[in-house]
């Protein structure tokens, strides 16, 4: 299959409610397409947790989805204020998010170790002051 | 449980709501409000695609031309029994205005014909200490979610194949009202042969005739027949004011426990524990389950969602105001025990499992194959992005992208989008009635827009 499938999403910064929206889009996208179960949930677990820390530490981004022949590319890519230790951002339960965010159940430090978890691979690019670039990848 | 997806043929699913074409005018109401996008307007006329309908009844809610419609059996059906049984839903009591007892409507409901009355509160209140038992256990999946809802199962078994699991595997009330009813009747009358009884089940909703008609509850289904608390609320005006100024009849055997299964958080606040969660209102228990799709809800144990407004007493068969049928509901429980029904065994027994659990069926694949998929998804996207996006709804879909859809999948065409006509139509004007300009609609949105000028 030479064709591959790309979906573009605006992650907006300033609306917690909204974050998801992409995950939920990308999740009827798969099942249109016929994607056993397990698939849609490892790439609608990732997206999202991906779009609440855009949306919690970035002020949004974007998110991008590839459709593959043996894999689902995700790449999310914001211009937010980058992280300065990524594998001590890697680990359960760190986190920098503000008590006004974690009062709204948010910001557990479970963000990008669940994003790991659910996917088969995952890249993650930062420039302090620049922002950040998370690669993943569910093979199918 | 197997999630992966099924692919046996689907079983034809027998709807509720159906459509009245003389009163459809064709306006784009329920098409903009149906939660799943099951409803085009083609010809002129709303078209419901019944493998994604959940028959949650908003169409007919919304209807401002009645053409949306319930369907279900009526009063009728009593004379095909010999031996007739009325399992009213709680929320059928707070239909009545200024009722201060249960039992006139239990005593107008043997007027009317029925030979006993078995409330379904009553069978609600032991699903309440079995859902107790029930989510202690260590070995299942959390947060439990309640089956007394037939639209939310069916929306789980179509969009959340993870969550299929989650579902209480426990019949819902009205299936062991059923179910108790007739094990009364044998033991009272076992002169009368199986065919003599009818069990007949007085619903809110369309949903739990759709729920019965499928036999969702497998072999289990022990309802013979569904009419509307709508018609029997009109039947009982009639005979229950020959009973004004009697003393009340002592015919109730529910207690709060039970009434409250009528509206959004009786069920949950019966677990006695507050790890629960409540929802009513399709978009929010659509929201919810998302988030507990993504992992996200992890404090609760169980999760209560009713579709209707206010829960059942916001049916589309019903005739009070969700919010007026509660508050009535919350008076006629002052005086009423607790859950005077309990169980008569610590454990849960097996009849009262439901022998089908729910498994996923996406309604709205593309193709079989995935090639197919992938190339109709491809250019669906392509469309799309040459539409409007305004949503406007008068191509006869709710939304451009499932207009898209429709284009790709053949059932439409691109002229059917109002305002690239206008576009087209203006151009042709300005360009001395060129009739060439119309021939964009021929693969349309392919990839020529590259060094097209055009906005």
């Amino acid at each position: 299959m030479s064709d591959i499938l790309k979906f573009h999403f605006d992650v907006d910064g300033s609306d917690f409610s909204s974050a998801g929206e992409a995950s939920v889009l990308v999740k009827k996208k798969l099942r249109q397409l016929g994607y056993p179960a397990d698939i849609i949930r490892k790439v609608s677990i990732a997206m999202y947790e991906g779009e609440i820390n855009m949306v919690i530490h970035a002020g949004g981004g974007s998110a991008d989805v590839e459709v593959h022949e043996k894999e689902i590319v995700i790449i999310l890519t914001d211009e937010g204020p980058g992280i300065p230790d990524i594998s001590l951002a890697m680990q359960e339960g760190y986190s920098t998010a503000r008590d006004n965010i974690r009062v709204l159940g948010f910001g557990a430090g479970m963000g990008l170790p669940n994003m790991k978890k659910y996917t088969d691979y995952m890249d993650v690019k930062s420039e302090v002051g620049k922002g950040t670039t998370v690669t993943m990848k569910v093979f199918l | 449980m197997s999630t992966e997806f099924n692919n046996q043929p689907k079983k034809e699913y027998k709807h509720s709501v159906s459509l009245d074409s003389n009163k459809c005018k064709g306006c784009t109401t329920c098409l903009k409000r149906c939660p799943t996008e099951a409803i085009r307007i083609r010809n002129g006329r709303a078209v419901i695609n019944s493998s994604l309908c959940i028959d949650c009844g908003e169409c007919i809610k919304v209807c401002k031309y009645k053409a949306k419609k319930a369907t279900h059996d009526d009063l009728s059906v009593l004379n095909n029994f010999k031996y007739t049984v009325a399992l009213p839903a709680p929320s059928l009591y707070g239909q009545f205005d200024n009722l201060d007892n249960i039992g006139y409507v239990i005593k107008g409901l043997l007027d009317l014909g029925f030979d006993d009355v078995f409330e379904v509160a009553c069978a609600a209140e032991l699903v309440s200490a079995y859902t107790r038992l029930y989510i202690k256990r260590t070995n299942i999946k959390k947060p439990v979610i309640s089956s007394a809802c037939p639209v939310i199962s069916r929306l789980i078994s179509m969009n959340y194949p993870f969550l299929c699991e989650n579902i209480m595997p426990i019949l819902p009330p009205v299936d062991i009202a059923a179910y108790l009813a007739r094990e009364k009747v044998r033991e009272k009358h076992p002169e009368l042969d199986e065919k003599d009884i009818g069990i007949i089940f007085i619903s809110p909703c369309p949903a739990k005739v759709s729920y019965i008609k499928n036999n969702f509850a497998g072999d289990r289904n022990y309802i013979d027949a569904t009419i509307s608390v709508r018609d029997v609320y009109f039947a009982l005006l009639d005979v229950m004011k020959k009973h004004q100024g009697e003393d009340p009849p002592d015919l109730t055997e529910t207690g709060m426990i039970g009434l409250g299964w009528a509206s959004t958080g009786g069920e949950s606040s019966a677990i006695f524990n507050d790890r629960y969660l409540a929802a009513d209102g399709i978009e929010n228990c659509i929201h919810v389950l998302d988030r507990i799709d993504n992992s996200d809800i992890t404090s609760v144990d169980f999760v209560e969602l009713n579709a209707c407004h206010g829960g059942c007493v916001g049916g589309a068969m019903t005739v009070a105001n969700p919010y007026i049928a509660q508050a009535r509901l919350q008076a006629l429980k002052r005086y009423l025990p607790v859950s005077p029904n309990r169980p008569a065994s610590e454990w849960i027994p097996n009849e009262f499992f439901n022998e089908d659990p729910i498994e996923y069926s996406s309604g709205d694949r593309l193709s079989d194959d995935k090639l197919t998929a992938m190339k109709m998804m491809s250019r669906i996207e392509e469309i799309y992005e040459n539409l409007p996006q305004i949503d406007c709804g008068c191509c006869g879909a709710p939304t451009c992208m499932a207009f898209a859809e429709d284009i790709v999948k053949k059932e439409t065409t691109p002229e059917e989008c109002s305002v690239i006509m206008r576009k087209l139509f203006h151009k042709y004007l300005e360009n001395g009635n060129d009739t060439s300009v119309f021939s964009e609609l021929w693969d349309f949105g392919k990839k020529k827009n590259k060094d097209n000028t055009e906005e």
